[in-house]
């Protein structure tokens, strides 16, 4: 099966300063890739390069498309959708309005689309009418899952969903992330510093250390592998 | 140690000796070149006739006051749209106390120094709550309420009709003229103004004024005392515009509300913005501006001068959106970083091969 | 009590005039952390406009929808072409530019009309109600802008492109990912605004007479309704702008005459500002460091 999105000697740059050295990085569609790697590494400046935020050289492809030289706001329009690092949700909007907006680049009424985020997510339901920001960390983060999901997208692009949440919360979402992806036929791409439920839900990883890929392969070799197991898993 | 070590360390090394020489050859420059620059503006208005020395007496005072509106909004990042009120404080000031007690205009410009200090001091108190668009108003409220002002104390300030004054002479024995004369005097105390705002914006209150303006809570954090900085850079600012305001009284020998409107205050805030609002040379810039540009507007457009004047503004700031003088230091900081990033990377080559 | 009342009354036309375009101040303020000094010079072009058409004998209210129709466009062209240069320069020079385009805007209008004072036709009978309380003039304007305000409170609230408008104000980079153009949507925003004004423009111009400096003063009104109810506050501009409105009447009235009105009225609301340094209704500028 052709990757869903394809990137080959990529370069990205963070200001001026070349972050990214030439990477080169598959996703399977509607499979889970999972980009591992520490702080400063690179992973954030790669999914950012994807979306068009940072400058960058190389091909990118997406479902047979060049993304280079195209404004995030088109990229997300060819089913890209992107939770950005820290969430990106409207604070200073409902719930509701959140999940419109999520849904803004399709045509057709949001309603049912709406009401099928509220299923997977039902304390979402609940919160409708609350200000996004009075939400807590977990419901900000499902909820900026569900804006994404809103443009029923091809491709699910999350930068470290775990970030700053308990590991209960954190489990529950990657399980209904991981149902989506199932049920809604969606590839998924995934930075993560969290390795263990990573490696233990996606097919695929690479491990970036300051901008080159390192390691490669299915997630369960990955998961196997020493230095890994050494650097990020701890045992 | 390894061959690629050992030529790492080296090259590391020479770069400091370079860096060290290169300080001292560029100083050596530097001063030369500002005494060949002070040279040439002392003998410039003997080259000239006297209106065009009238004209860049008048640029030099502009200079002046815009390098206090600098000092606070592009050094302290407090934005002011009413400096015009400091320009107005400052040339009242000299006009009232050479019209009506006599003072030699010279003996003015302490008492207008210290008096605009003083009130810089007591508008940058209550500024002190106020923050960008707001501050903006409460400046903008004065620059609107001077003319005003003026003109409701009218037995002070000689109401609509303002103050004339005896015209200043030169000392005989220099055998200038009136306007020669004005000009030397006023470019002294541009150079003082410089030198003296060089020395307070490099050295440590400049620091602290930069770290208030850019990150005001890890300044207080690093134990910056906010509010006296704050207020010290109002004062300064106005004590500036202030003196500038004393000149223009003494140079033009006649003061009226209509010289002060808001107009006034926001011409001083263009031409800081044209100049480079953080830098002491875009000030002159800046004076250029203000006084050369609504007369070359004029000469290319009789019908709508303002519309040109305008219009060179939106040009200016498209091309060179941090000033002039502002737009070149950044060229020069970035030519200078490429030369050094330039050593760095082959570093970095190196220590992955060893 | 009667004159008291009076004199709020009219306080309030005048503030509706100056909550109009305090409003679209506050607009561009929140997509684009920019104050427009040039908003006035906008608004008075636009009158200008009217006043032409209506010149040439159409009548009034198709002016004044060919004229909102008009500033639209112009304010959008004038977001594309003069100031998307500067949206990513340091804000200073984003100022300056609005105080270049302020002087271009007001040079043009006495270059094209001259600066005669001109008539401008009020679309409202000249009469008074409730026993001299009010002018239909004055209730027609406060009707003009509160059917305004109903009409932007409705498009923001309740449609897609109003939605995408305050998500694109709020957080770009997020709005961009849900596949918002935030650009255009800045550029809606300043037409908006441009139209916005011209009702101002229009509904003031019976009562102070046409002429390229008719906005001056009342962009500084509504400068300060606008800052007094909270630059980020629409809410607050529309407040802001009433009470400033009723302010100046009052002092004008019973304090002071003439040329120190303003700078009363301004120390009034400057005053009001020290104890509310955010306005009455504006959200702190928390930063996060």
């Amino acid at each position: 099966m052709a990757p869903i999105l394809e990137l080959r000697a990529v370069k990205a740059f963070y200001s001026q300063s070349e972050v990214v050295h030439g990477i080169d990085v598959a996703v399977e569609e509607g499979g889970m890739t999972v980009l591992l790697g520490a702080n400063g590494a690179g992973k954030t400046t790669t999914l950012r390069a994807i979306c068009g935020m940072v400058r960058s050289e190389g091909e990118i492809r997406f479902a047979g498309q060049r993304l280079e030289r195209r404004s995030t706001e088109a990229i997300a329009a060819l089913g890209i959708a992107h939770v950005p690092e820290g969430r990106g949700t409207f604070t200073g909007l409902t719930v509701e309005e959140n999940l419109r907006l999520g849904a803004y680049a399709r045509a057709g009424r949001p309603d049912a689309g709406i009401g099928r985020m509220f299923g997977y997510f039902p304390i979402l339901g609940e919160r409708r009418r609350q200000q996004a920001g009075s939400l807590s960390g977990g419901e900000q983060q499902m909820l900026a899952i569900a804006r994404a999901l809103m443009m029923s997208p091809r491709l699910l692009v999350l930068d470290e969903p775990s970030f700053g949440l308990a590991p209960r919360i954190v489990e529950d979402i990657f399980n209904i992330v991981e149902r989506i992806r199932r049920e809604q036929r969606v590839s998924v791409l995934l930075v993560e510093q969290n390795a263990t439920l990573a490696l233990d839900l996606a097919d695929h990883a690479y491990l970036i250390e300051t901008g080159y890929v390192v390691l490669s392969g299915p997630a369960k070799t990955l998961a196997d592998d020493p230095q890994i197991r050494r650097s990020y898993l701890g045992y | 140690m390894t061959m690629a070590k050992s030529v790492a360390i080296a090259s590391a090394e020479q770069p400091a000796a370079a860096t060290r020489n290169g300080a001292f050859v560029a100083g050596a420059w530097r001063s030369t070149g500002a005494l060949v620059l002070i040279a040439a503006a002392v003998a410039l208005p003997f080259t000239i006739s006297n209106y065009h020395v009238f004209e860049l007496t008048q640029v030099m005072i502009y200079a002046i006051a815009v390098l206090g509106l600098n000092i606070l909004t592009g050094y302290n990042g407090q934005i002011s749209l009413g400096h015009g009120g400091f320009y107005a404080a400052g040339a009242y000031t000299a006009a009232i106390l050479m019209h009506r007690y006599g003072v030699p205009y010279w003996a003015t410009l302490p008492p207008a120094a210290v008096i605009c200090f003083a009130l810089g001091v007591l508008f940058g108190l209550p500024a002190l709550r106020f923050e960008g668009p707001y501050l903006a108003l409460v400046t903008l409220a004065m620059a609107v309420a001077t003319p005003q002002l003026l003109k409701y104390f009218d037995t002070w300030t000689g109401g609509q009709q303002g103050i004339n004054l005896i015209k200043v002479q030169a000392p005989a024995f220099l055998g200038i003229g009136r306007d020669r004369w004005l000009y030397l005097v006023v470019l002294t105390v541009l150079l003082v103004a410089m030198r003296v705002a060089a020395n307070m914006l490099h050295g440590r209150t400049g620091r602290a004024l930069v770290a208030i303006r850019d990150h005001p809570i890890a300044a207080a954090a690093m134990g910056i005392d906010v509010a006296r900085y704050k207020t010290l850079a109002f004062g300064t600012s106005s004590l500036f515009t202030g003196v500038a305001g004393a000149l223009s009284a003494i140079v033009i020998g006649f003061v009226a509300p209509e010289s002060f409107t808001l107009f006034l205050s926001l011409s001083f805030l263009v031409g800081s913005a044209i100049g480079g609002i953080a830098t002491i040379f875009g000030a002159i810039v800046g004076g250029l501006f203000i006084e050369f540009v609504p007369n070359i507007a004029n000469d290319i457009s009789d019908a709508a001068p303002w519309a040109i004047y305008g219009l060179t503004m939106l040009l200016f700031m498209y091309v060179m959106p941090r000033g002039v003088v502002g737009s070149l230091a950044g060229l020069m900081r970035r030519v200078q970083s490429r030369r050094a990033t330039a050593g760095q990377g082959l570093e970095e080559q190196k220590r992955r091969l060893s | 009590m009667h004159q008291l009342l009076q004199q709020i009354f009219s306080g309030l036309a005048a503030g509706a005039v100056y909550a109009s375009l305090a409003l679209a101040l506050v607009m561009i303020y929140r997509a684009t952390d920019l104050v427009n000094f040039a908003q006035g010079e906008m608004a008075m072009f636009s009158t200008y406009i009217a006043w032409m058409l209506v010149n040439v004998g159409m009548p009034f209210w198709a002016a004044f929808s060919l004229t909102l129709v008009a500033s639209f466009v112009g304010g959008m062209i004038i977001e594309r072409i003069v100031i998307r240069p500067v949206e990513n320069a340091p804000v200073l020079a984003a100022v300056v530019v609005t105080i270049g385009l302020l002087l271009i805007f007001n040079a043009l209008a006495g270059w094209l009309f001259t600066y005669t004072l001109q008539e401008f036709p009020s679309p409202f009978p000249d009469r008074t109600l409730f026993g001299a309380l009010m002018t239909t003039r004055d209730l027609g304007v406060i009707g003009v802008t509160l059917a305004m305000l109903v009409a932007l409170f409705v498009f923001f609230r309740f449609t897609a492109t109003g939605l995408a408008m305050r998500a694109a104000a709020q957080n770009p980079e997020s709005a961009r990912l849900c596949g918002i153009p935030v650009g255009r949507m800045l550029a809606i925003g300043w037409g908006l605004a441009a139209a916005i004004g011209a009702v101002a423009g229009i509904m003031v111009a019976p009562v102070l007479f046409l002429d390229p400096n008719m906005m001056g003063g009342v962009l500084l009104y509504a400068f300060t309704g606008a800052l007094l109810g909270g630059i980020t506050s629409p809410i607050g501009a529309v407040v802001g702008g009433l009470i400033v409105g009723v302010t100046e009447n009052l002092v004008g009235a019973y304090l002071i005459a003439s040329q120190l009105k303003l700078t009363v009225a301004l120390a009034l609301i400057v005053l009001v500002l020290v104890f509310r340094p955010n306005g009455l209704f504006g959200a702190a500028i928390v930063r996060r460091v």
